[in-house]
C-alpha cells in the first residue's frame, strides 16, 4: 500500500519539517554536558513541586500544627534541617515553597515573554511611527532600575499572590522585546519573506507564517533564561515583603530568616538551604536557556 | 564583522573631520532627547502610579494625619488633589521640577531633604561597586575567553555563573554569619552592618577608616554578583572576535600572544561590552537597595524598604523618582563616552 501514499498536504510538510527540526535541536542538546546538567536540576525540583503533597504533610505549615521546638538544629528531633522560629520543619518549608517560587518565575515569564514578543515583533515588522513608538517605549522599560519600579507597583496592586507575578511580568519584557526586534528585522529582509511579499501575501500573513515561526526558537532559550531572572526577582520582592504574607516561598523562608537574625544567632540551616535551592534552580534555568541558546543561533557553537 | 569594515572602509572615504563633528552632535542631541523621553515617561509614570491608588488619595496620602476637614482641604489644595486631573499632573510637574517631592508620613521633614541626606552612602556604595566589578569582571572575562575551554574557563565560567545565579542580599547575609559574626574558629572581622560606628568623629582619619571598613563587605557583595554579570559579558565579546581575520593578521605578523589579545581583541571587544555595563548600571542599584537593607546602610534603598512597612508613599515616589532619573543620566553618559570612542554607533 506505501506505493499509492497520497501527496502530502502543505501542512503535513510543515509538521514533518518541525519534527524534524524539533529531533535535530534535542539531538545537539543531548551532547551538551551542561546543559543536560540544568535539565536533571530542573526536572528534580519541578517533581519536588508537583509531588509536593506526597513528600512532606502539608499540615506542616500550619504554625499552629508545629511540632518542633524553636529554631532546632538538624538532626534534632527527627528534622534533617532543623525547624524555623515557629517549629515548623524547614524541609516542609522548603518543599511546599518551591511550588510558589516557581510558579511565580513561570507565570510572570508567560506575561513576559507575551508582552515582549508581541511589542518585539511588531516594533521590528511595521515602519513608521507606531513601531518608533513601541521602540522608545522599549527603550524607557529596559532603563528604568527594576527593584524601585517594582516596590512602587507592588505597593500600589496590594500584597498578593498574582500582583506580584504582575509585577515581575510587566517589568520585565523589555529585553525580550529588544532581542525579538532585531531578529525580526533581519529576518523580514530575508529572501522567503519577500518571495512571500511578492506573492501577495498580507502582512499577518507574512507575520503568523514566516517571521514568528523563525523567531519561535530565540523565544524559547529566553524564556528559560527570563525563568531565571523572574525566580530571583520573585525571591527579592518576598524577601522585601512585597510577597503573598499568606504563602511560603523561598524568599519569603529568607525574610522570616532575616527578621529573626538567623545569621546572627548562628542559625544557619534557616538561610543556607532556601538560598541555595533559589541558587540550583536560576542556575538550571540559565544552563538550559544558554544550551538552547548555542543550538539555535548556530554563530554560538562551540563556545 | 564584515560589513562593520565596510562601514570603516566608507568613513575613510568621506572627508573625516567635518563629518565627525557634525554627526557626534546629531549623536548627542539625539542620545539627549531619548534620555530625555525617559525622564519624562518616569515622570509621567510616577505620578499616574500614586494617583491610582485605592481609595482617596488625600486621605491614603495624609494617612491619618489630618484631624479636621479643614486640615484635610488644605493639604488637597496644596497638592492639588481638588482639581481635575490634567490640571494635577501640571501642579505635580511644578512641585517636582522645584524639588518638592511631599513631606515624608514617617519622618515629617520634606522627602527631597530625606533624600539628599541619604544619596550619599548609595553614591559610594554603587560608585565602588561599580567600578570594583567592571575592573575585575572584564579581566575575569579576558581570561576565560582566551583560555576558551581549558580548565581555567571551566573554573572562572561555573564561579561566575553560580554567582550570577545568587541573589545578591542572600549572598550578603552569608558574608555577614561568616565574615562580622564569625563562623566557628573564625571570629568576626567586620562590623555587621551601618555605615560608621557610633564613637567615631567625623573628619578624622579613623573616621574615614571606620567607614571604609563598614564598606567591605557590602561593597564585596555587589561586587562578587556585578562582576560576574560583567565577566559573561565580556568573555561573550571577546569570543566574537576570537577567529576574526585581523586577529590571524596580527599573529601573521609576529605579535606576541598577549599583545595580540591586549592591543587588538580586547580593545575591539569591549566596544560592545561598554554599553551592555551602561544598561546594568541599573541592576546595580537595585542590588544596592537590598544590600543596603542587609547591611542597614543609611542609603536611598534602605529608605525606600523602609517606607515600604508604613507605607510612606511620598518617600517612595521620591525615591522612585531620584533613582530612575540618576540610572537615566548614567546610561546617557555613558553612551556619549561610547559615541566618542567608536564612530560607527553615531550612524
Amino acid at each position: 500500500m506505501s506505493a499509492s501514499t497520497p501527496a502530502l498536504t502543505p501542512r503535513q510538510v510543515t509538521r514533518r519539517r518541525r519534527a524534524d527540526a524539533v529531533r535535530r535541536s534535542w539531538a545537539s542538546f543531548r551532547s551538551h554536558r551542561s546543559g543536560l546538567f540544568g535539565l536533571a536540576l530542573l526536572t528534580f525540583f519541578l517533581l519536588v513541586a508537583l509531588l509536593a503533597p506526597l513528600l512532606a504533610d502539608g499540615e506542616g505549615l500550619e504554625v499552629t500544627k508545629a511540632t518542633g521546638g524553636v529554631l532546632e538544629s538538624p538532626g534534632s528531633g527527627g528534622y534533617v534541617l532543623g525547624t524555623d522560629e515557629n517549629g515548623r520543619s524547614i524541609v516542609t518549608l522548603l518543599i511546599w515553597g518551591s511550588r510558589i517560587s516557581l510558579f511565580v518565575g513561570l507565570l510572570a515569564t508567560v506575561i513576559s515573554m507575551v508582552i515582549g514578543t508581541l511589542v518585539g515583533l511588531m516594533s521590528g515588522f511595521f515602519e513608521g511611527w507606531p513601531a518608533r513608538i513601541l521602540y522608545r517605549v522599549t527603550e524607557w522599560f529596559l532603563v528604568i532600575p527594576f527593584i524601585p519600579l517594582a516596590i512602587v507597583l507592588a505597593t500600589v496592586l496590594g500584597r498578593s499572590l498574582i500582583n506580584i507575578v504582575i509585577v515581575i511580568g510587566i517589568t520585565g519584557w523589555a529585553s525580550t522585546a529588544m532581542l525579538i526586534r532585531s531578529q525580526t528585522l533581519s529576518i523580514k529582509e530575508r529572501p522567503y519573506v519577500e518571495r512571500a511579499r511578492v506573492l501577495g501575501a498580507g502582512r499577518w500573513h507574512q507575520m503568523s507564517r514566516h517571521v514568528l515561526p523563525n523567531v519561535m526558537p530565540m523565544v524559547f532559550a529566553n524564556t528559560t533564561l527570563t525563568v531565571a531572572l523572574a525566580i530571583l526577582a520573585e525571591t527579592t520582592l518576598s524577601f522585601l515583603g512585597l510577597g503573598d504574607p499568606t504563602r511560603v516561598s523561598w524568599g519569603s523562608m529568607l525574610e522570616d530568616a532575616f527578621d529573626v537574625g538567623a545569621m546572627t544567632t548562628g542559625a544557619w540551616w534557616y538561610i543556607v538551604p532556601p538560598g541555595v535551592c533559589v541558587v540550583l534552580v536560576v542556575l538550571a534555568f540559565t544552563l538550559v536557556g544558554q544550551a538552547l541558546e548555542e543550538i539555535f543561533n548556530p554563530r554560538l557553537r562551540g563556545r | 564583522m564584515t560589513d562593520l569594515a565596510a562601514q570603516g572602509a566608507d568613513a575613510a572615504h568621506t572627508p573625516a573631520t567635518v563629518g565627525r563633528r557634525r554627526s557626534y552632535g546629531r549623536y548627542v542631541l539625539g542620545k539627549v532627547l531619548g534620555s530625555a523621553g525617559s525622564l519624562a515617561f518616569v515622570l509621567v509614570l510616577g505620578f499616574f502610579l500614586f494617583r491610582v491608588l485605592p481609595g482617596d488619595p488625600a486621605r491614603t496620602l495624609g494617612r491619618g494625619r489630618f484631624r479636621t476637614e479643614a486640615q484635610l482641604e488644605e493639604f488637597r489644595a496644596t497638592y492639588g488633589l481638588d482639581q481635575p486631573l490634567p490640571q494635577q499632573f501640571l501642579t505635580y510637574l511644578k512641585n517636582t521640577f522645584s524639588g518638592d517631592l511631599g513631606v515624608s508620613l514617617r519622618y515629617r521633614v520634606p522627602v527631597s531633604d530625606l533624600i539628599l541626606d541619604r544619596l550619599w552612602p548609595t553614591l559610594l556604595l554603587v560608585g565602588i561597586a561599580t567600578l570594583l566589578a567592571t575592573v575585575i569582571g572584564v579581566y575575569l572575562g579576558v581570561i576565560s575567553a582566551w583560555n576558551r575551554g581549558k580548565a581555567t574557563d571551566k573554573v572562572t565560567t561555573g564561579t561566575t555563573l553560580t554567582l550570577y545565579s545568587m541573589p545578591e542580599w542572600w549572598l550578603g547575609l552569608l558574608l555577614i554569619a561568616a565574615f562580622a559574626v564569625g563562623m566557628g574558629p573564625l571570629p568576626g572581622i567586620f562590623p555587621t552592618g551601618g555605615l560608621h560606628s557610633v564613637d567615631a568623629e567625623p573628619g578624622t582619619i579613623g573616621y574615614v577608616g571606620d567607614t571604609a571598613l563598614h564598606l567591605v563587605l557590602p561593597v564585596l557583595t555587589l561586587v562578587l554578583v556585578y562582576l560576574a554579570d560583567f565577566s559573561l559579558i565580556m568573555r561573550s565579546s571577546l569570543l566574537d572576535e576570537i577567529g576574526e581575520d585581523y586577529l590571524t593578521t596580527a599573529r601573521a605578523k609576529g605579535l606576541r600572544d598577549v599583545v595580540v589579545r591586549r592591543r587588538h581583541a580586547v580593545r575591539n571587544a569591549l566596544l560592545p561590552t561598554t554599553t551592555l555595563i551602561a544598561l546594568s548600571i541599573g541592576f546595580v542599584v537595585s542590588g544596592a537597595i537590598t544590600v543596603e537593607t542587609v547591611f542597614s546602610i543609611p542609603g536611598l534603598g534602605l529608605l525606600a524598604t523602609e517606607a515600604l512597612t508604613i507605607p510612606d508613599y511620598w518617600v517612595l515616589q521620591g525615591t522612585f523618582l531620584v533613582t530612575s532619573a540618576g540610572v537615566i543620566l548614567a546610561n546617557l553618559l555613558a553612551n556619549l563616552v561610547y559615541g566618542l570612542l567608536d564612530p560607527r554607533v553615531r550612524s
